[in-house]
């Protein structure tokens, strides 16, 4: 088995299909825990504000309202579609480790066991978890099962240069074509020189005239078939 | 058969199949607007993980596989989702789950019910032959208050002189943030191996005792103990909950089995959440009692005859209750 580089996930389903999901790393999640914080720090204040005209009850009521948001803010939005305000900025969702939508058991325990993961300061611990498995989770995502995913990756949309398609000259496997269209996604970045200079590589199917373009020809083929020819 | 056949036999069907999943995602326990009947739902699913594959195998273009794969990750998301109904789920929860999970775990109860009462008992006798010695678990200032609020002539007692002035209600939010809060983080400190949650039913059963013993002489004595019986049962039996609750976890992870570690915890971890759960309900019942029942200036046998009760009824509770099968 090849050492796994990626940061893909991939589940075998029952139905015996491998469905993958691209993990979100500690960067963007840290980023989303801020805006999360932030939004929290501003319900505190707005809280304040509006229950200070309430007297006693107001204090019970903004101890008790600091005590469900300090605990179950995230447990909120995670049960109804995975993802947090700040999450849903950052365009991550937390899901099983299959894949399906997080349950309530899931996200109570991913967020009661979050002061773990905020030891000694600043999520530290749950930092260091998250570097040292390959799948980013946190202690809470350990004991909940859970995984922190990108929403807009599960369809990977390529956009490449329009070019009249033609079919290339013999069958290519799945992961060749995602390489050509790799390549016609970064062509535009590229100087004509370099561009000419990597599609020669491949010169059996490319042949010596305008490889780059051979290649566009190809890719446009693979998304869109004879429709662009 | 080649792609653009392919395509073109089974497009009008990934059509349907997409149309049902974006109604069902958009209404996850409503009904759902259905263009497939929901009994054929499974199968069509199937047909469309055989379609996918193929596709794959068959090295059809990436546009085609991942438009599939897409369709495929949605349709595996809504067929095997967990369903879960709230409010049902708390009411059978609290009838029956609780206490028989409790049963289940009497090792881990006993063990946390130890750790907690074997210190606070010792630091209760000690504190109460010896009681300077609470000088050296807390600073003076808070012996003081803690003085001030078990005092005959404070009138509204169990309150600091700055939270006499404050609403019931007041100390009921205070209450619930505070205990609550400390329920949590003992279950929270099982993660460490168990010994965030050792170290705190320790250092609470030291402290809770340690109070107990220095304020059981007169002239607070009485009024200590008719204030904090009530909800004491509610409360420390929360604590000790909570701290089977954080043992379990540390045992899952340094107790294994036949599983690997981190499997083991993942297992055990949702059994441990029930406890913590009950033990917070448990919380927020005592949290009520100790703010509009425990400080009113009631009869000294009223109250103790509320505090046996509530003793009583917490320990038939988890003694009786789930216990048939329905």
């Amino acid at each position: 088995m090849t050492q796994q580089r990626d940061t893909i996930a991939h589940y075998q389903t029952p139905e015996g299909i491998e469905l993958s999901l691209s993990l979100a790393g500690p960067i963007v999640r840290g980023v989303a825990w801020l805006i999360d914080f932030a939004i929290r720090i501003v319900c505190y204040i707005v809280l304040a504000i509006f229950l200070k005209w309430l007297g006693g009850v107001g204090g019970g009521l903004m101890l008790i309202g600091l005590f469900l948001i300090e605990w179950f803010y995230p447990v909120f939005f995670e049960v109804r579609n995975g993802m947090t305000p700040g999450k849903k900025v950052m365009g991550v969702k937390v899901v099983h480790d299959d894949g399906t939508p997080v349950s309530w058991t899931a996200s109570l325990l991913r967020n009661l066991i979050r002061p773990i993961d905020l030891l000694p300061i600043c999520n530290i611990a749950g930092f260091i978890a998250m570097l040292l498995n390959s799948r980013f989770k946190r202690l809470g995502d350990f004991a909940a099962g859970t995984i922190v995913v990108y929403v807009r990756d599960e369809i990977r949309v390529f956009s490449i240069p329009e070019y009249p398609s033609c079919p290339a000259p013999m069958p290519l496997l799945l992961a060749e074509q995602r390489l050509i269209l790799d390549f016609c996604e970064r062509t535009e970045k590229l100087s004509r020189e370099r561009r000419q200079e990597l599609a020669l590589l491949l010169r059996d199917l490319t042949g010596r005239k305008e490889p780059e373009n051979r290649l566009l020809a190809y890719g446009n083929w693979f998304l869109k078939g004879k429709a662009s020819r | 058969m080649n792609q653009s056949l392919f395509e073109h036999t089974y497009q009008d069907q990934w059509e349907q199949f997409r149309l049902f999943i974006e109604s069902m995602e958009a209404k996850p326990t409503g009904r759902i607007a259905v263009n497939i009947p929901i009994e054929e739902f499974p199968r069509r699913y199937r047909k469309l993980c055989n379609h996918y594959g193929l596709a794959k195998a068959r090295h059809y273009s990436p546009a085609l596989v991942d438009s599939l794969h897409g369709l495929v990750l949605r349709g595996h998301r809504q067929l095997y989702r967990k369903k879960t109904r709230p409010v049902w789920a708390a009411v059978t929860f609290i009838a029956r789950d609780f206490p028989r999970t409790l049963r289940q775990h009497l090792f881990a109860f006993w063990l946390s019910f130890a750790l907690f009462y074997i210190p606070l008992a010792g630091a209760g006798l000690a504190a109460y032959q010896n009681p300077t010695l609470l000088y050296s678990l807390m600073e003076e200032g808070k012996v003081a208050s803690m003085e001030s609020m078990y005092h005959p002539e404070s009138g509204r007692f169990g309150r600091t002189e700055k939270q006499r002035s404050e609403s019931d209600f007041q100390m009921f939010g205070y209450y619930i943030f505070n205990n609550i809060s400390i329920g949590f983080r003992t279950f929270a400190g099982g993660m460490v191996f168990g010994l965030g949650s050792v170290f705190a039913l320790l250092y609470n059963g030291v402290m809770i005792g340690g109070v107990a013993g220095y304020l059981s002489h007169p002239p607070y004595g009485p009024i200590f103990w008719q204030f904090v019986l009530g909800h004491g049962a509610l409360e420390l039996t929360a604590i000790v909950i909570s701290g089977a609750a954080g043992l379990l976890l540390g045992a899952s992870i340094i107790r294994p089995g036949r599983y690997r570690r981190l499997d083991s915890l993942r297992l055990q971890a949702p059994v441990a959440l029930r406890l913590v759960m009950g033990a917070a309900a448990m919380f927020l019942g005592a949290a009520f009692i100790e703010a509009f029942w425990s400080s009113c200036n009631l009869p000294e046998a009223a109250k103790y005859v509320f505090a046996g009760c509530n003793w009583a009824l917490v320990i038939l509770y988890f003694l009786f209750a789930g216990r048939r099968m329905t």
